[in-house]
């Protein structure tokens, strides 16, 4: 099951929203293998620039697998192969002369299940800008105080950025690895499952942020949720069993899917 | 519902008198260990102490038993251990982190090397002592004509920790989460510095545990010492590296197997300053570790 891009263009010709004329990441016929597993098949998809591409589907579909090729994050797991193209402005991101390191300072993540380093707060949005080179304790400061900002997390930090970052709850937890990502200055941020682990108030700070980031950065997410996918989303992509099933703007997947098994999905029948 | 509630205090009844049952026997076989060992201390002290003193830890070793001391054995002692660590603690957690950062994890496409590596150091740990012995005599003693030497005792007994330390500090790289290194790449760090400034530090307290625990081994060692031709009369303290030496437990071996009575006291009394020996290395292990953990994993 195929959907290139240019369907979704075309279908979209009339709307305000121009999706593909400013394509950030182009994925083209992607192939991932765990060892023998066959985990993606074919995945192709154009995710836009300066907007929030969410991507759902059953636990097991590919969608983390795919936003972990997004930055070469598969590369660490043993016996992992990857066949077909990612783009990322125009530029492919799994080419020999690829620089990983460089690359996932353009792409950001943050993860599931918040993973701040066991240092103080401070530190943890330090670390990043530190083994990138930077060495001017001002610049690094201020830097800090800036993404901490950014990611909202500011006023309630700022009189102990000295104190452990495990000390914070857990949906502080979580802004501050999305400040911690920040703090790099990512063109794309990927966001596997942001909030699955959080609480109603602490999900909705979580989601508000996310449509301040999509000024400045390209978000993709991968959610369980189906009505934070709606919520959050401009774009949505199904996945099922490795497959992209529908690629569309986000009311279209939510309201008028082409698809019968993305209608089943998001009207809640499987999955 | 009143099923339920009727069946309910019979059966707690007898899982209590379970659970008080196991908790007796538990501490039972805890206090009979525990027993045999003070025994086995106060015998020992009991034994040595007319020859404990001052005179006894600064004398050197004499034919007249009540003259002898330990001196040389108890620096000896210092020095083999200290140069056993120098050598065996940065080989064996540079391995470990070979073989756990960087081997598995598509390291050189070298896989079937490194598993071979693992299966033998693992069969490494169990080889006796004194094959290590036999080792070091044909490679430091003969080939590198080292002699017999602090020098070669020490790298004899570094073989010998070795594969100790490497496995424990590999177990000790393992319970650093992955989520952690994986926060680390996405930030940009390279694996050098992923390794460097989140593995290392988070398995600090592990990998110093088990470089004690390795150096407590060797430290009871005779057998190796004895393959590589540790003497057992020295009268002076060791001035270099190259210099002949002896070490604690060498000199109780030696004095045990004579037969006057007088050499078994001196046995007695260089058990009990031993025991205070190794009592502080674990100590200073225990301390070090609280220090990282405290400072890493709240």
């Amino acid at each position: 099951m195929k959907l290139p891009a240019d369907v979704v263009s075309k279908k979209n010709g009339k709307h305000t929203i121009q999706p593909l004329s400013d394509p950030k990441i182009e994925a083209k016929d992607l192939d991932f293998f765990y060892s023998e597993k066959k985990a993606l098949s074919d995945v192709t998809i154009t995710i836009p620039s300066n907007r929030v591409t969410g991507l759902i589907g059953p636990s097991g579909c590919g969608k983390s697998t795919f936003l972990r090729c997004l930055n070469r994050m598969n590369d660490i797991i043993p016996g992992t192969r990857v066949q077909g193209k990612i783009l990322l402005d125009g530029q492919d991101i799994y080419a020999p002369d690829m620089d990983v390191v460089q690359l996932r300072c353009r792409v950001g993540m943050v993860f599931q299940k918040s993973n701040p380093f066991p240092k103080s707060i401070y530190d943890n949005v330090a670390y990043g800008l530190r083994v990138n080179g930077w060495k001017d304790r001002r610049e690094i400061e201020a830097k800090v105080e800036q993404s901490l900002r950014h990611a909202a997390i500011w006023e309630e930090v700022k009189d102990r950025l000295k104190s452990s970052a495990l000390d914070l709850s857990g949906g502080q937890q979580q802004r501050l690895c999305i400040a911690r990502a920040l703090a790099i200055q990512p063109e794309v941020l990927l966001m596997d499952e942001p909030a699955s682990a959080l609480d109603p108030i602490a999900t909705a700070r979580i989601e508000d942020l996310i449509q301040e980031l999509k000024k400045d950065y390209t978000i993709v997410i991968v959610t369980h949720n189906m009505q934070q996918a709606a919520r959050v989303s401009d774009f949505t992509a199904f996945f099922y069993l490795g497959q992209i099933i529908e690629f569309d703007r986000t009311e279209v997947i939510f309201t008028n899917p082409r698809q019968q098994r993305t209608e089943d999905y998001v009207t809640g029948r499987f999955g | 519902m009143s099923s339920q509630s009727a069946a309910l205090p019979r059966s707690a009844g007898a899982r209590f008198w379970k659970e008080l049952l196991f908790q007796i026997v538990c501490i039972a076989i805890l206090a009979g260990a525990l027993l045999i060992l003070a025994l086995l201390l106060t015998s020992v002290v009991v034994d040595g102490l007319s020859r404990l003193g001052w005179e006894f830890l600064t004398g050197y070793p004499s034919r007249f038993p009540e003259r002898a001391g330990v001196l040389p054995a108890v620096v000896g002692t210092l020095y083999v251990m200290l140069l056993t660590a120098f050598f065996s603690f940065p080989v064996g957690v540079g391995a470990a982190i070979y073989l756990e950062e960087y081997a598995e994890k598509g390291g050189f496409g070298l896989g079937w090397f490194s598993r071979l590596i693992d299966i033998n150091i693992a069969n490494l740990a169990g080889v006796p002592s004194i094959i290590y012995g036999l080792l070091g005599l044909a490679i430091f003693v003969r080939f590198m004509a080292l002699g017999r030497s602090l020098l070669a005792g020490a790298l004899t007994l570094a073989l010998l920790v070795l594969p100790v330390i490497i496995i424990g500090c590999r177990e000790a790289l393992r319970t650093v989460p992955d989520s952690i290194r994986e926060a680390s790449y996405a930030l940009g760090a390279t694996r050098w510095q992923t390794i460097r400034h989140q593995v290392l530090p988070m398995a600090l307290s592990g990998i110093l545990t088990s470089t004690i625990l390795g150096l407590s081994r060797a430290i009871g060692e005779t057998a190796p010492l004895i393959t590589i031709g540790a003497i057992t009369y020295v009268a002076f303290v060791p001035d270099s590296l190259l210099s002949p030496f002896t070490v604690l437990p060498i000199q109780i071996f030696n004095w045990v197997s004579r037969p006057q009575a007088g050499f078994h006291a001196n046995a007695a009394a260089a058990i009990a300053v031993l025991l205070p020996m190794l009592i502080l290395m674990n100590a200073i292990a225990i301390l070090l570790r609280n220090r990282y953990q405290k400072r890493h994993s709240q």
